[in-house]
């Protein structure tokens, strides 16, 4: 009873209820995003899985993508932000009315997606498919989303924001910005709009865009949640405060410039896909410095890693964040984008980035949270989160060395010539080559994926156990 | 790039790395707690507290390192309007590699280019050079063996809609091919449809023709297809129209039977495109490519 006496009061403390619903939905939106995205790994093995036009992998995709990053990632923001900017300012969350239209105009947002992606709506901007009247839904919740963050953050009981917060407000007040100026339209119906910019300069913007997506939502954003969850699990100090400022505004300064590398060889000017690639290799220290930092937390502390399995997802996911982040800058460099563009490497790269750490990283920090929400000190099982931990780290190796394979075996054999100067492989068979790497890249994904069922009822079966307690002692039932 | 824009990537550029420089220099200099398990900084945050070791000195070293070789890299470079010691530019770059493309291979192509297209064939260089650049350039849409699909015609066979000849191939890879087939639906009504498209299926001897009505549909066809597909429906090759007399059909819908494919060309008109391949590959591939083509249906 006493666990669920001091949730009690933290949920008076607290706002845990509007935390509660975007935990939960962290965990739906995992499930449906990866289902989808085993199942256009699927079409991609066997392509006879396109059936008509709503369920053919070029509706898919964007689907899968939205999903994944704005549906898991984002649910798994707002829920830590929002539990993680309470307990490091001692304050309930300010404006508790907008917070509550965070989660559902997030919500109506992600529905509105799953509907109108299917139905081939799409603006063609990767990363902003949306269409208009969608778009401004989501300018007015990140609004909302910046004056609870904020406002909370002025209710602080001390002197200092802890280096956690820098991190979420960063990504908030930047998503803000890229959102606004990229999606910038003229509206010719409500399904229809062109965007504001033309030619090379949309390309541009979009890849300013949609770099920045990387560095703000799928990076900053997380390493927020690094920094709080990896010294409270460990339950060591963090290793330097100094390198925190560093990288913080290092990573910050950085990121704006490094979008020309998605444009290498293309219509954009010379210099702005030097000026892209030159940043980006500068990137790979800031980057660095957040992994630094996690794992340096954990001195003292490795011998943890045996016993506790969430500790093992934290620490895996600075792993992988430490690889995506050394690959990015080495895929920047001209010559080897030359290599990698357009291939499976790419998509390798992608998903060491976002399953290894966004997804890792995303379910230690539920497994850490949830038990807490539920007045719990443990969750329902930890040999399931162990479990879940081996799936997770299979089905992502399996993945992205796939990838790998893949991706160089396409560059390489489509920039082989033969000696009189024609192409020594046609396009198939570049794809043929590629078929043994889509079925094992499937099945990984189909291992992830298991894993987030078994993560799914191990969240079901510590919420019921909170449900039992409160009706054997009414008097504790929160808010 | 005007001078106010030039100025404003190097302010902003050389601010940001700036600024980053300075910021590394300056935390460096913040006081050594000293030994491992020094004091934190004093700030606690739901019980977590933060050390202030000093950052990793090799990771320092990368930094630095990073950032030299970037702007060394901005001095050989352009950036902005500075041109970089080096004088590099991409389009530099594709120039030298097409010199140096025309230098290694230029003989062969040459040596080709002056046999015959339809001599071609009995060269068994120049046929490997044409699969390699159908299969790269053309199987797209007219399939690994040339045999073609719906609105694709296949190249393998003696049915031609612009001629079969070496130099009708050429000139129609050289400068593409644009069908024309005008849309029915509003001269004819459904009713002229039905009836032309009988007569059609009649003129390519299919054998369940109503003849009543194709015979009703023979006085429109002579009005108004005799022009483009001639009299006798064998079509003209000047203006791709094809041979309806045959039973080799361009567009055949898959899943649907003949006629209901004739009468959605009847109705909505067609225009298939041959895209001009002149620019892209040159005179000298397209002629090996003609001679490839040649090659599939003799
Ligand atoms: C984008 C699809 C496409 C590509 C790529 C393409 N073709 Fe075609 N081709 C067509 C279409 C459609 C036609 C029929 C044009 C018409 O309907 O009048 C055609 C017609 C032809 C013809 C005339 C056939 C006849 O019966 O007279 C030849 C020859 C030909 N293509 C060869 C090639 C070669 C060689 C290449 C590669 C360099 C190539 N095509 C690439 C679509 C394509
Ligand atoms: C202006 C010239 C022109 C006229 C008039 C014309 N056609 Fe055509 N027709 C063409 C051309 C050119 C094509 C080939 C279209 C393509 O390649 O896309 C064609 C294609 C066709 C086809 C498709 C053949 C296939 O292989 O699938 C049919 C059937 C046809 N025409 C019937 C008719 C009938 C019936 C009429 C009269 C009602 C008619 N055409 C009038 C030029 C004409
Ligand atoms: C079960 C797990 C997953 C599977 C099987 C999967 C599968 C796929 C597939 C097949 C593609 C298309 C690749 C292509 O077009 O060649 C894709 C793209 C993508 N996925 Fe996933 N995915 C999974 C999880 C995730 C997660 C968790 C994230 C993000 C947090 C993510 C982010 C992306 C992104 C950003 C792309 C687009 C990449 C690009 O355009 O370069 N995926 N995924
Ligand atoms: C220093 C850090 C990084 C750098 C410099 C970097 C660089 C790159 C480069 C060069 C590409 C390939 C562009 C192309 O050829 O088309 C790329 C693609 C991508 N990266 Fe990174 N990367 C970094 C970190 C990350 C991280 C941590 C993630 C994810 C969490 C990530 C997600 C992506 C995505 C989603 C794409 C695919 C974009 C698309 O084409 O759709 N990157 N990155």
């Amino acid at each position: 009873m006493t666990n669920s006496t001091t949730a009690s009061q933290a949920q008076e403390t607290y706002n845990y209820t509007v935390v509660r619903q975007f935990a939960i939905m962290t965990v739906v939106w995992g499930i449906v995003g990866m289902l989808v995205g085993v199942i256009i790994a699927a079409q991609m093995a066997f392509p006879e899985l396109n059936f008509g036009p709503y369920f053919h992998f070029g509706r898919l995709r964007p689907l899968h993508t939205n999903a994944v990053i704005f549906a898991f990632g984002g649910s798994a923001l707002f829920a830590t932000s929002y539990y993680v900017v309470q307990r490091t300012t001692q304050a309930r969350l300010a404006f508790e009315g907008l917070a509550k239209f965070t989660f559902w105009g997030w919500q109506a947002v992600i529905v509105l997606a799953a509907i109108t992606l299917p139905m081939g709506l799409t603006t063609s901007k990767e990363y902003a498919e949306l269409e208009w009247p969608i778009d401004i839904l989501i300018a007015l919740v990140w609004l909302s989303y910046l004056a609870v963050f904020l406002g909370t953050i002025r209710k602080r009981k001390m002197p200092h924001i802890y280096v956690g917060n820098w991190f979420y407000l960063a990504f908030i007040v930047t998503v803000a910005i890229l959102h606004v100026v990229n999606s910038a339209a003229i509206p010719v119906s409500l399904t229809k709009s062109y965007s504001m910019y033309a030619g090379t300069m949309d390309a541009m913007v979009q890849w300013w865009y949609g770099h920045n997506a990387v560095g703000f939502f799928l990076t900053a954003g997380f390493l927020g949640m690094m920094y709080y969850y990896v010294p409270k699990q460990a339950e060591r100090p963090v290793y330097s405060y100094r390198l925190s400022i560093v990288h913080f505004w290092a990573l910050i300064a950085i990121y704006m410039w490094a979008g020309g590398h998605h444009l290498h060889y293309s219509a954009l000017p010379d210099w702005a896909q030097n000026l892209g690639m030159v940043m980006s290799l500068i990137l790979l220290a800031p980057s660095w410095g957040g992994m630094i930092n996690g794992m340096m937390t954990m001195s003292g502390a490795w011998h943890k890693l045996r016993t506790d399995p969430i500790l093992r997802f934290l620490v895996v996911s600075l792993s992988f964040y430490g690889m995506a982040t050394f690959e990015g800058p080495m895929m920047s460099i001209k010559t080897v984008n030359a290599l990698s563009h357009n291939t499976d490497w790419t998509i390798g790269h992608v998903h060491s980035g976002a399953l290894g750490w966004v997804a890792m990283i995303s379910i230690g920090a539920i497994y850490h949270t949830i038990p807490r929400l539920y007045g719990q000190t443990l969750m329902y099982s930890t040999s399931l989160i162990n479990a879940h931990f081996w799936l997770a780290t299979i089905g992502t190796v399996l993945y992205i060395a796939a990838m790998w394979v893949n991706g160089i075996a396409q560059g390489l054999m489509w920039r082989a010539v033969n000696t009189d100067g024609t192409l020594m492989y046609s396009f198939v068979q570049g794809v043929e080559v590629s078929w043994p790497g889509y079925v094992v890249r499937m099945i990984g994904g189909a291992v992830f994926l298991a894993g987030m069922f078994l993560m799914a009822y191990n969240v079901w079966m510590t919420i019921r156990n909170e449900n039992k307690e409160r009706v054997s002692s009414p008097a504790t039932q929160a808010a | 790039m005007s001078s106010f824009w030039n100025f404003y990537i190097f302010a902003l550029t050389l601010a940001c790395l700036g600024g980053i420089v300075a910021l590394i220099i300056l935390t460096r200099r913040m006081p050594d707690p000293g030994g491992a398990d020094a004091e934190t900084t004093g700030h606690s945050f739901d019980g977590i507290e933060e050390y202030n070791n000093p950052m990793p000195k090799w990771w320092l070293n990368m930094f630095w390192l990073t950032i030299i070789f970037g702007l060394g890299y901005m001095i050989a470079m352009p950036v902005g309007n500075w041109p970089g010691v080096l004088g590099w530019t991409s389009v530099g770059e594709l120039t030298e590699d097409q010199i140096e493309h025309d230098r290694k291979y230029g003989e062969i192509y040459e040596r080709l280019a002056s046999i015959p297209v339809e001599d071609l064939p009995d060269n068994r260089q120049a046929m490997r050079i044409g699969q390699r650049l159908f299969e790269d350039n053309c199987a797209l849409c007219h399939g690994q063996a040339g045999t073609g699909s719906y609105g694709f015609p296949n190249l393998t066979d003696d049915d031609w809609l612009y001629g079969g000849s070496g130099e009708t191939i050429k000139t129609t890879l050289l400068s593409g091919r644009r069908g024309q087939m005008p849309a029915w639906g509003d001269a004819l009504g459904d009713q002229g449809i039905r009836a032309v498209t009988e007569y059609v299926m009649d003129l390519s001897g299919q054998d369940d023709v109503d003849q009543a009505l194709a015979s009703r549909g023979e006085a429109l066809y002579n009005a108004s297809c005799a022009a483009c597909h001639g009299q006798d429906g064998t079509g003209n090759q000047a203006l791709g129209a094809p041979n309806l007399t045959d039973d080799t059909w361009l567009y055949r819908i898959p899943g649907e039977t003949l006629r209901q494919s004739v009468e959605t060309t009847l109705e909505n008109g067609r225009a298939g495109n041959m895209p001009a391949w002149e620019g892209i590959l040159g005179e000298e591939r397209v002629h090996i490519l003609s001679g490839y083509v040649y090659s599939l249906s003799n």
